[in-house]
């Protein structure tokens, strides 16, 4: 009875989890791209992209949690810290290890980002577009309802969401006026200096 | 004709000074100590590169500062089109600059100095770097030349100062200021080139002889480039406190009828035929009365040039030469810039000319460094000056409705 | 406190106008006009907001000082 419980409340989690992270990438392209309309201001994506992550945490922490503590699984805390290192189906879950470390390292410099500066924020930030597919592929891979079609919907759902969401990112003009013209002053003002 | 200081010496047509005849001609360097920052704010020097900033206070702030390892750097960058004073002074006097930036360097504790010269001035870069050759190697071990981007802001103090920091000559946000944190983090004192030889002089001679070569209360001599409508454009030294009109004169007087006179260069702003013939060229007269002399510039504007079409070509200069980094610089002056082509070619649309003042004041202050500050002060003065012109072109026929 | 920017930073974004327009609002082209001097303290909220709020950190509040005489 205990065993089914938390193995059902891992493969739930694991679920919403999923739905929050793709509306959380989903919001932070549109951030990107500086979408707004009348009753849609700025803060209210980048607020809303900042809460859903936290909330998509506490989630997807229940998520490892119960799967860990699961008696049925034999994982063991190691296996959730080291990809790889699992005996239950090795590659997949691997793969879901990667992913969340992948997202505390973005979640931590978010936290410091007044400290670190914006660009060393960036840099790890863009992590993102690499953390959400892989793990979007360790739940294909390990997880139980794969083919169930409430997981399926959600799949599809989630996944036409942020490619919709990068494909605009990437059709869209720059959505920094300044950029072309600074760089281009850059390039004239810039010299190799010996040091 | 003035006292001569800083062109003292060779004859122009004689090329660089060489150091033997140099310090023939004025001796060794004196000690640069901390008696040289009393003496040099006893003298009234100012800073000549345009913010005519009192020098002494600027050296002292550095050395309250430094714990021996501040930075000097000499500026030469010279961006401003319409002055050629610096690359004059560097190609005549080398020694005169690399002696007033190692006496600065003593004063206030640096151990580095670095001679900043705008690569596109060929001459002063070759007259520099030879005379840097000739020194010590006491002098050259902690001098270093370095040739600054041809842009109108590689002159900026915080542009110089991360240019030497990162190889980018751009503008950054302050505080801090370079006087606090500047290259490597470390006090730095950004000092034009003609200062520097001024000080290097004063160094000498002291501070009342300084003040002997200025007329009334004025101090010392300044470098002015003369241009436009005048028979002979060109470098001049002439004593501090001269008038506009006598300067003019000096330059062989003007062809034709002086309409206007652009003071100040770009940064500057015009001034009246009328004005011109009393105005007093005495740096810190200048700024204690709201306004300034900035890099020397005198140009006079003739009866047949069109004001408007000159200061149309200026503003699309400085609009052309806005680092863009800044939203309100970068599109303000081009806002403005093409609004005032468009009233130079007396097809204005509608609302222009208020439209321009409008755009100015929501400009001013608006950028990390001063140079939308500067292309709007010099818009406001041509506005004043040329009222008469600005509205008439805004009335102009052919105006379209928009 | 004020309200400080480094403009060289700021690209526009403009949450900081949304979050505090009781002293910030937009110029022609998007970019933020402060307005000059202190911060009332029962607005200090709004402007911490927008300081966090900015996405690229060209905000900060500062203590007010006197302009130092250089």
């Amino acid at each position: 009875m205990n065993n089914s419980i938390l193995w059902y409340t891992t493969r739930g989690a694991g679920a919403v989890s999923l739905i929050l992270f793709s509306a959380v990438v989903v919001l932070g392209v549109l951030s990107s791209l500086r979408f707004e309309t009348t009753s849609w201001p700025r803060f209210l994506t980048t607020g809303l992209h900042r809460n859903l992550s936290l909330m998509a945490l506490v989630f997807l922490a229940l998520h490892i949690v119960t799967a860990v503590v699961d008696p049925f699984t034999h994982l063991g805390w190691l296996a959730a810290v080291v990809p790889f290192s699992s005996y239950y189906r090795t590659f997949w879950l691997g793969l879901g290890v990667i992913a969340v470390e992948l997202l505390i390292a973005i979640a931590v410099t978010s936290l410091v980002r007044g400290v670190i500066g914006h660009a060393a924020w960036r840099a790890i930030h863009l992590l993102a577009y690499a953390s959400w597919p892989i793990a979007v592929v360790h739940s294909f891979g390990t997880g139980t309802d794969t083919l169930s079609a409430w997981m399926l919907v959600i799949d599809v759902v989630c996944i036409l969401a942020v490619a919709g969401a990068v494909v605009a990112r990437l059709l869209a003009r720059p959505p920094d006026p300044l950029a072309a013209d600074r760089a281009r002053f850059r390039e004239r003002v810039s010299r190799n200096l010996p040091r | 004709m003035t006292n001569l200081s800083l062109f003292a010496g060779p004859p122009p047509n004689a090329g660089a000074e060489r150091f033997a005849d140099h310090t023939r001609r004025l001796g060794h360097r004196p000690a640069g100590n901390r008696t040289l920052i009393d003496t040099l704010d006893r003298s009234g020097l100012v800073g000549r590169g345009g913010a005519s900033f009192p020098v002494g206070i600027k050296w002292r702030s550095v050395h309250s500062r430094s714990r021996g390892g501040a930075v000097v750097i000499a500026n030469g960058a010279e961006g401003e089109p319409l002055s050629r004073k610096d690359q004059t002074l560097m190609t005549l006097r080398p020694h005169l600059v690399i002696d007033g930036a190692l006496l600065a360097a003593d004063a206030v504790s640096a151990s580095r100095v670095l001679l900043y010269v705008g690569e596109a001035h060929a001459a002063a870069v070759a007259a520099m770097s030879r005379a840097l050759a000739e020194r010590s190697t006491v002098d050259t071990s902690r001098a270093t030349l370095l040739t600054a981007p041809p842009s109108y802001v590689a002159g900026e103090e915080t542009a110089a100062v991360h240019f030497v920091n990162t190889g980018v000559a751009t503008p950054t946000a302050t505080p801090p200021r370079p006087f606090e944190r500047g290259v490597d983090g470390r006090p730095t004192l950004v000092q034009n080139v003609e200062t520097l030889a001024h000080a290097a002089l004063i160094a000498r001679f002291g501070d009342e002889w300084f003040h002997s070569l200025g007329l009334n209360h004025a101090t010392g001599t300044i470098l002015l480039t003369v241009s436009g409508a005048v028979a002979k454009p060109g470098v001049i030294e002439v004593a501090s406190g001269s008038t506009v009109d006598e300067v003019l004169v000096m330059a062989g007087g003007v062809r034709g009828k002086a309409r206007a006179v652009l003071l100040g260069g770009y940064f500057g702003g015009w001034i009246s035929a009328q004005q011109a013939g009393t105005m007093v060229l005495d740096p810190k007269g200048l700024r204690a009365a709201g306004g300034s002399l900035g890099c020397g510039v005198v140009s006079v504007l003739d009866e047949v040039a069109d004001p408007l079409d000159v200061s149309a070509r200026i503003m699309q200069h400085l609009a052309n030469e806005s680092a863009a980094q800044c939203g309100p610089c970068f599109f303000g002056l081009r806002s403005l810039a093409a609004a005032t082509t468009r009233l130079a070619r007396r097809q204005p649309e509608h609302g222009d000319l208020p439209q321009l003042h409008r755009w100015a004041a929501m400009v001013r202050g608006r950028g990390a460094c001063r140079h939308p500050d500067g292309a709007v002060a010099f818009l406001q003065s041509a506005l004043t000056l040329f009222e008469p012109e600005f509205a008439a072109a805004a009335g102009a026929r052919g105006r379209r409705a928009s | 406190m004020e309200m400080w920017i480094d403009r060289t930073k700021c690209d526009g974004h403009r949450l900081c106008a949304e979050l505090f327009p009781e002293m910030i609002r937009l110029d022609d082209w998007g970019y933020p006009i402060i307005t000059p001097g202190a911060i009332p303290q029962a607005l200090l909220p709004h402007a911490e907001r927008a300081v966090a709020g900015c996405p690229v950190l060209a905000l900060a509040l500062r203590r007010q000082e006197r302009k130092p005489g250089q």
